[in-house]
C-alpha cells in the first residue's frame, strides 16, 4: 500500500480534516510507515475466521422504555459555541431564494 | 503520608488526622509540586465539602466504603458541573451536563474527588506528551516521562498528591504508567466498570480502572465502580463480587508466561533477569510455572492499532463545532466550521488515528484492514482464552523498559506504540489484568510486572496479585 498526496486529500475531507502542504506530507509520511507496520497481519491466515465485533456474551441487554427527564434543553446548550434561547446556531447552507 | 486506604482509616480512628485535614494536606500538596503538572484542575472547595460531610458521615457512624479516600480522576470522566477536556482545545471550556457512572459511585461512597488529572489527549498516548496543557513530568526525574496516557493519575498517586486516582486503559493506558510510575494499575475485564460519562477513544477495548499504591486498595474501589449500569448495554450483567473481600489466595497456582515476550529484542535485559527471577521463586514455593509459546506477539500491536483507530474515527465524529467545544472563528460555512474547528481544535496524534481509522474503514480497504483485524482479534482471543483454561494467570512483564526521556519517542510513532507490546493483549481480548511494581532498575527508576487473568475472573486476579505484592516482590 503506497499512500500519497491524493488519497490524504481523500482522507482528510471524510475525516472533516484540512492539511497544508507541510503537514500534509508530514501524513503522507506517517501513514506509509504505520501500514507497512500492520500491513503484518497479512501474513496471518485467517481464512474461515469470524471477525470478532462484541466484547461481551450478554445479547440483547434491554430496559424498560420509562420517560426521564435527563438532560435539560438549557443543559444541552450549555456548551454550544453559538446559540440563541432555543437553538444551535450554525452558518448558512441553504440558499435564501 | 499513608500509603493506603486501611493506614488512613487507622489514622481517623485514632484522631490522628481528619479526612477535611487530610484533603487540605493534598490540596498543598498538589500546590507545592504543581510543576509536575499532574493535576489540570483542583475541586478546592468541593472537595472540602465532601470531606467535611465524610467526617460527618464517619462520626454519625455510617462511613461509605471509601470514607477517608481522597480519588483524582483521569480528565476524561464527566463529573456534572465540572470541567472536562480529554486534555484537548477542541473541548476547552466544556463542563459536563451529567456525572460519570464511576464517578458517581465513588462520591456516593463519600470519597473525596479532589481534581482532574493530565494525560494524552482523548487518552491517545503512552508518554503524556500528547496533552494540549503540557506534559507531565516523572515524579523522580521532571526530564523523564510518566508513561501514558494515564500519566497525571500515575504520578498523582506516586507522588502522593492524593491516595488512588482512576485512570482508563484501552491498550496499557492505566498499566503503563502504572510500571513507569512504581505503583499498582488495574484494567478489569472488559464490562465491568460502566463506560457511561467516559469520553470515548475505542468502545470496543475502552475501561475505566483504579490506580493506588496497593493491590488492596485497587480492589475496593473496583468493588465501589464495578456493576452493571442501565446506562451501559456493553456491560456484563451479573453483579459483580465483593473484591475487597475475596483477596485470600491459598494453594499452589498454574501460572504461564510466553517464550516470546521474555525473548523480545525489546526487553530491557535487567527487566528479563527480573521476571525470570519471580518465576523462579514462584516455583521455590511450590507454584506451576510453565513456559508456552505464543506465535502472535508481531500481530498484536498491528491489529490494535487498526481496531482502536477505527473507532476512534467514529467516535471523534461527534466534535463537529457545532453542539459543543471549540468553533474555528475563521470558519465561514458549514464544511469549514467542521473542517477548520476539528483542524485547529485536535492535535496531531489525534489527527494522526482519526486519518488512519478512516483509511481502514474506507470503501476498497475495509476487507484487508479492518475486518481482517476483527478476525486476528478473535484468534488471539480465543487462544489466550484456551491457555486461561489450563492456566490461571499468564505472567509477564507490563513494559518493555523503564521511563524515557521527554522527546525521546515522540518523534516515531512506531517506536511509541511498541510501549503496549505487553499491555494491549488485555483489551484486544477483553480480559483484566494488573501491573505492580516490581522492583528499581540499576538506572534509578521502578517497573512493573504484570498478571492477565481469566475474563470476568478479576476476584481471582486481585488476590493473587496481592499475594505477589505481599510475599514475592
Amino acid at each position: 500500500m503506497n499512500v500519497d498526496q491524493q488519497l490524504i486529500d481523500q482522507l482528510a475531507h471524510l475525516s472533516r480534516l484540512s492539511f497544508d502542504a507541510e503537514t500534509g506530507k508530514e501524513m503522507v509520511h506517517d501513514l506509509n510507515r504505520i501500514l507497512s507496520f500492520v500491513e503484518k497481519l497479512s501474513e496471518v491466515n485467517t481464512d474461515g475466521v469470524e471477525p470478532l465485533i462484541y466484547m461481551v456474551e450478554e445479547t440483547n441487554v434491554l430496559r424498560e422504555d420509562v420517560v426521564q427527564l435527563e438532560i435539560t434543553q438549557n443543559e444541552g446548550l450549555k456548551n454550544a459555541p453559538k446559540k440563541d434561547s432555543d437553538y444551535f446556531r450554525v452558518p448558512r447552507f441553504v440558499d435564501s431564494e | 503520608m499513608y500509603k493506603s486506604l486501611a493506614e488512613t482509616r487507622s489514622a481517623i480512628e485514632s484522631g490522628e488526622t481528619t479526612i477535611e485535614g487530610l484533603t487540605r494536606y493534598y490540596l498543598q500538596q498538589i500546590a507545592d509540586k504543581s510543576s509536575l503538572n499532574a493535576f489540570l484542575e483542583v475541586f478546592q472547595q468541593d472537595a472540602l465539602n465532601q470531606a467535611i460531610a465524610a467526617d460527618e458521615k464517619r462520626k454519625l457512624g455510617n462511613p461509605g466504603k471509601l470514607n477517608g479516600m481522597v480519588i483524582g480522576i483521569k480528565d476524561v470522566l464527566c463529573y456534572k458541573g465540572h470541567k472536562v477536556s480529554s486534555s484537548s482545545r477542541i473541548l476547552e471550556g466544556f463542563e459536563s451536563i451529567y456525572t460519570a457512572t464511576a464517578v458517581q459511585r465513588l462520591i456516593d461512597e463519600d470519597a473525596v474527588i479532589i481534581g482532574r488529572l493530565n494525560c494524552d489527549e482523548f487518552a491517545m498516548g503512552s508518554s503524556n506528551e500528547n496533552s494540549a496543557y503540557g506534559p507531565v513530568h516523572h515524579h523522580l526525574d521532571p526530564n523523564m516521562v510518566p508513561g501514558g496516557s494515564s500519566g497525571g493519575s500515575a504520578v498523582a498517586v506516586a507522588a502522593g498528591l492524593c491516595l488512588a486516582t482512576l485512570g482508563t486503559d484501552t491498550g496499557g493506558s492505566i498499566r503503563q504508567p502504572a510500571s513507569l510510575c512504581g505503583i499498582t494499575g488495574l484494567k478489569p475485564t472488559y464490562g465491568t466498570v460502566s463506560r457511561w460519562g467516559c469520553i470515548a477513544y475505542a468502545s470496543s477495548f475502552d475501561q475505566i480502572g483504579p490506580m493506588a499504591n496497593t493491590v488492596e486498595d485497587c480492589a475496593i474501589i473496583l468493588e465501589v465502580i464495578a456493576g452493571p449500569d442501565e446506562h451501559d448495554s456493553t456491560m456484563i450483567q451479573k453483579p459483580s463480587p465483593a473484591y475487597s473481600q475475596l483477596l485470600k489466595s491459598e494453594g499452589p497456582v498454574k501460572i504461564a508466561y510466553f517464550k516470546q515476550y521474555i525473548e523480545s529484542e525489546g526487553l530491557d535485559t535487567e527487566i528479563k533477569a527480573y521476571v525470570l527471577q519471580l518465576i523462579e521463586k514462584l516455583r521455590a514455593a511450590g507454584h506451576t510455572v510453565e513456559e508456552l509459546e505464543f506465535p502472535y506477539l508481531d500481530y498484536v500491536i498491528p491489529a490494535y492499532y487498526v481496531l482502536t483507530t477505527a473507532e476512534a474515527s467514529s467516535n471523534l465524529s461527534r466534535f463537529d463545532g457545532i453542539h459543543y467545544g471549540y468553533r474555528s472563528k475563521n470558519a465561514t460555512d458549514l464544511e469549514s466550521t467542521y473542517k477548520l474547528s476539528r483542524t485547529e481544535g485536535f492535535g496531531k496524534e489525534v489527527k494522526r488515528r482519526i486519518m488512519l481509522g478512516t483509511f481502514v474503514l474506507s470503501s476498497g480497504y475495509y476487507d484487508a484492514y479492518y475486518s481482517r483485524a476483527q478476525k486476528v482479534r478473535r484468534m488471539l482471543r480465543d487462544h489466550t482464552n484456551n491457555i486461561l483454561n489450563s492456566y490461571s494467570f499468564i505472567l509477564m512483564p507490563s513494559t518493555p523498559g523503564t521511563t524515557f526521556p521527554l522527546g525521546g519517542k515522540s518523534s516515531d510513532p512506531i517506536q511509541m506504540y511498541l510501549e503496549d507490546i505487553y499491555t494491549v493483549q488485555a483489551n484486544l481480548c477483553g480480559l483484566p489484568a494488573i501491573s505492580i511494581p516490581m522492583g528499581q532498575h540499576s538506572n534509578g527508576f521502578p517497573f512493573g510486572v504484570q498478571l492477565v487473568g481469566g475474563a470476568s475472573k478479576d476476584s481471582d486476579m486481585l488476590a493473587f496479585a496481592a499475594r505477589l505484592q505481599n510475599d514475592f516482590v
